[in-house]
């Protein structure tokens, strides 16, 4: 009878092998997806090779480019790991639109109290930040309390929460009688521009990469850390994999789904918040901000819901969307198609079972239920 | 029942041809030969017991014969003409019919439905069940089956539903009968009716094959016994004449000590004391109901009873899971009734969960942190909220040690173990803190035998250390074994309570069953 463990060696690559496996499905789902892309490019009448290379270079082409491509990503890197937290703790979290929204809201509003333009950036900044925080909370929270104390699912709530969010934000932004936030100046509406004291610094001059990217990273690393080093964390993952143990060690189940729903639309009301004083404007416009929330969903399926995971997704993203342009002038193609490529990204990542047949990548191994998988690892010496 | 063996029925194969026939099976798995070389001969009219610990390779021989796994090598002759089946689909058309440990029924659907699915005859565009509800009738008088086609199985015992399985097998004309540890879910009463129809069914000419892992069942029913161990046949001899302690031995390949060696329990103070206790459970029907016992320190209180009278509901509430409807829990003089799964946890209590998967284990965790899975608060695996890692893998390494988890790696995830390691798992948590009241839900289901008396050692020495331990197990041998006193638990409330000393298999089976309450 054969042995039930491989030899050392093989046992060692094995592992490898294993510890690299959640990367190989979403690497493939990009190679797929730009293959089936192509297909989309050739019907369009257009040049594959041509295509992909203009994107590429419109994305990291020169350092101006490079630099664009990481601002675009900026709000998706924070956005989506608002997203990635809340699949940490089981839960699918479709409202980082509307958090962030609100976020939005707040900062455009708290950035033009008056007080603010006399007081240092060290103060006036963080604080307007920190209203992010607050307005994309109390947003997260209402979901968050509603699935915990009524058993109401998070994606009806939040994508209730996202129409209401958006409704609001449009009357915010657009009531002139009685002006709200609305710039009554301006000739299309927006909401007034916020204190020079709440901007956020220029990393590169004459690009429009501001200081979000460095909250960026450092939060993606902040909650990377919480989840895997502090006893929260080991809450929130406990009940995001099994709430029946976590209830059996003595968690507390509910108050983690709340506190977690409101972090998640803390992140992504701070990713809102950080764009308006952060971006090129200062000022926030009727629709600004459509669908970063619904990619920023997308991104953290492609970061598996990793935390750190989600830089690289988050990058890629931007890197599509800002190379697109160029695509489109030196390829002759529609902007459109891009999306149809990050589309085909998720798709394939979702349906990860065509990428595993294709490529042959095994399925992660599950908690033995069958007998043969029962065999494979019970028998201890 | 050992004396009541194969002697009242003395069917002999009336065929020297076998039904069935399996010649030098080989079935390989990634890393593993699950069975190899198996030879196997059933005649008709034959009770063959399929004798095995978990693991040894029973349900993969069987899922082979049923035509659920193709063999690597070997072969299979039904009837003395070589068969290779493609589906189960197959193997039914051939005669083989298969009832599985856990039924496959449909409880909203009738007796007569139920057994029809999947080869529903019609008139016209009608579904014709009269036609099987006739069958049905005829078929539940010739074996002595009781079974009504218009009840709604839902409603029916459980052993009423094994006997619709039967009868779904016997509809699709099976000769030869595969039954996946059938007696598992029943009561010792209800268990003797079964081996009655199972004579009744070789006696009529079919033929069986009965896995187990019960050495009392084999010696009660069996002609033949067929023992493997580590995927191979190790022994295949007439039950007549076997001994339990012959059995074991070669079932595990050592000298088994069956009884549980320990010394007279000297109980000290009341530990638990639960009054008049009322427990819904999850759709809000009373499951407990009006329930009372007190456990001393250093005593083993053990509760039998058929599952699904109250065990899980009533673990639950005395582990803060639960909240009860009514009635009292006290732990050390406290009372409890209303606390969380933490505050009874930081009193000293342990909770071994029935279901290890559910609520015992995160499947994907390394073991280094399922050991701290409730403990990952305490001062020492964690400073303010900074998890200490290191505190955790020493932990771990502790307790793999002592408790003999059979690893590679602390690091490897809890889910990837045999059930008997990952038990031990939840048992190294729950017993490694101190304690004063254990409470411990079907400690052994599922286990081997080797790890089964690793944990009753282990729960006796805690009792021997004066906690009080309370008990629930659906094993009737492992209530005799362990238990100090022993509580009935019938319908939510304890029928009776005795010291083990006056307590007798019948008399807590007859219970278990809802009888005998005069005394």
């Amino acid at each position: 009878m054969s042995s039930p463990h491989p030899p050392p060696a093989r046992r060692n690559l094995l592992e490898a092998y294993f510890r690299l496996a959640p990367l190989t499905v979403p690497v493939y789902a990009i190679l797929l997806a730009s293959l089936v892309g192509s297909l989309f490019i050739l019907g369009a009448g257009g040049n594959p090779l041509v295509a992909y290379t203009a994107l590429l270079d419109g994305a990291l082409g020169s350092p101006d480019r490079i630099a664009a491509t990481v601002a675009r990503a900026t709000p998706f890197m924070i956005c989506a790991l608002a997203v990635a937290l809340g699949f940490k703790a089981g839960l699918f979290n479709i409202g980082a639109e509307g958090q962030l929204l609100l976020g939005a809201l707040t900062a455009a509003w708290v950035g033009t109290w008056s007080w603010l333009a006399g007081a240092p950036a060290l103060v006036a900044a963080p604080l307007v930040l920190v209203s992010g925080v607050v307005g994309g909370l109390v947003w997260g929270g209402i979901a968050g309390v509603l699935k915990a104390r009524t058993g109401a699912h998070e994606v009806i709530t939040t994508i209730m929460l996202n129409a209401i969010a958006a409704g609001l934000a449009s009357f915010l932004i657009t009531s002139r009688d009685p002006a709200l936030l609305i710039d009554a100046d301006a000739s299309t509406p927006h909401t007034q521009k916020v204190a020079d004291s709440v901007r956020l610094p220029i990393l590169v001059g004459g690009s429009s990469l501001h200081l979000g990217i460095v909250l960026a990273l450092a939060l993606c690393l902040a909650v990377w850390f919480v989840l895997q080093r502090t006893t929260p964390g080991f809450e929130i993952r406990t009940v995001g994999v099994n709430p029946n143990a976590a209830r059996y060690a003595g968690m507390r189940v509910n108050r983690t789904i709340i506190l977690v729903m409101m972090a998640s639309g803390a992140l992504a009301g701070v990713a809102g918040a950080a764009e308006v004083i952060g971006g090129s404007s200062g000022y926030l416009t009727p629709g600004a901000f459509t669908n970063i929330g619904f990619d920023s969903i997308a991104i953290a399926l492609l970061a598996r819901g990793n935390p750190l995971a989600v830089v690289p997704a988050a990058l890629l993203w931007g890197a599509l969307l800002s190379g697109a342009p160029l695509m489109q002038v030196q390829a002759d193609l529609s902007v459109n198609l891009v999306r149809i490529v990050q589309a085909l990204i998720i798709l394939f990542i979702a349906a990860d079972a065509i990428v595993r047949l294709l490529f042959r990548i095994r399925a992660p191994r599950e908690a033995g239920i069958d007998e043969p998988a029962r065999f494979a690892r019970g028998w201890g010496g | 029942m050992q004396t009541e063996s194969s002697t009242d029925h003395d069917v002999s194969p009336a065929s020297r041809t076998p039904v069935l026939r399996v010649t030098g099976l080989t079935k390989r798995f990634p890393g593993v030969v699950a069975n190899s070389d198996v030879d196997l001969e059933l005649h008709r009219g034959e009770i063959l017991c399929l004798l095995g610990e978990n693991g040894a390779g029973k349900s993969t021989l069987m899922n082979v014969v049923y035509g659920l796994y193709q063999p690597d090598e070997g072969a299979v002759e039904v009837a003395g003409r070589p068969v290779a089946f493609g589906s189960s689909a197959d193997a039914i058309a051939s005669g083989i019919g298969m009832v599985h440990q856990h039924f496959q029924l449909i409880p909203v659907m009738t007796v007569a439905e139920n057994v029809i699915l999947g080869m529903e005859r019609r008139r016209g565009p009608f579904l014709d069940i009269d036609h099987a509800r006739r069958e049905l009738r005829e078929l539940s008088s010739r074996y002595g089956l009781d079974v009504d086609p218009d009840a709604v199985v839902g409603e029916l015992s459980v052993g009423a539903q094994q006997r619709v399985e039967l009868v779904k097998a016997l509809f699709r004309d099976a000769d030869i009968l595969i039954l996946d540890e059938p007696t598992a879910v029943l009561t010792p009463q209800e268990v003797v009716e079964f081996f009655g129809v199972v004579r009744g069914l070789a006696k009529a000419g079919k033929s069986v094959i009965f896995i187990t892992h019960k050495l009392r069942e084999v010696l009660a029913v069996a002609d033949t016994v067929v023992i493997m161990r580590t995927g191979k046949v190790v022994a295949s001899m007439p039950a007549a004449g076997a001994t339990e302690q012959s059995l074991a031995t070669m079932m595990v390949g050592r000298e088994v000590g069956f009884e549980v060696t320990k010394d007279l329990a000297e109980p000290g103070d009341v530990v638990l004391s639960v009054r008049d206790l009322q427990v819904t459970d999850d759709r809000g029907h009373a499951t407990v109901r009006g329930l009372t016992l007190a456990v001393r320190a250093g005593e083993i209180f053990g509760i039998a009873g058929v599952e699904g009278n109250g065990q899980r509901e009533l673990v639950e509430a005395l582990a803060g899971m639960r909240t009860p409807v009514a009635g009292t829990i006290e732990i050390l003089g406290r009372e409890t009734t209303r606390w969380s799964p933490r505050e009874v946890e930081m009193l000293g209590v342990g909770h071994v969960p029935e279901d290890r998967g559910k609520h015992g284990l995160v499947a994907s965790y390394p073991i280094t942190d399922n050991l701290i899975l409730n403990r990952y608060h305490r001062r020492g695996f964690s400073r303010r909220l900074l998890m200490d890692r290191a505190a955790m893998t020493r932990n771990a390494l502790d307790l793999i040690e002592r408790f003999d988890v059979r690893t590679s790696s602390p690091q490897i995830a809890a889910g990837t173990l045999s059930g008997g390691n990952q038990q031990k798992i939840v048992m190294a948590r729950e017993l490694s803190s101190d304690l004063h009241l254990l409470l411990i839900a079907q400690p052994t289901r599922g286990l081997d035998v080797g790890s089964i008396e690793f944990i009753h050692r282990q729960v006796i020495e805690r009792r021997d250390a004066g906690v009080a331990v309370l008990l629930v197990s659906a094993e009737l041998d492992e209530i005799l074994s362990l238990a100090d006193r022993i509580g009935v638990l019938y319908r939510g409330t304890l029928t009776a309570v005795m010291d083990r000393a006056e307590a007798t298999r019948e008399s807590i089976g007859l219970r278990m069953a809802g009888g005998g309450g005069d005394t």
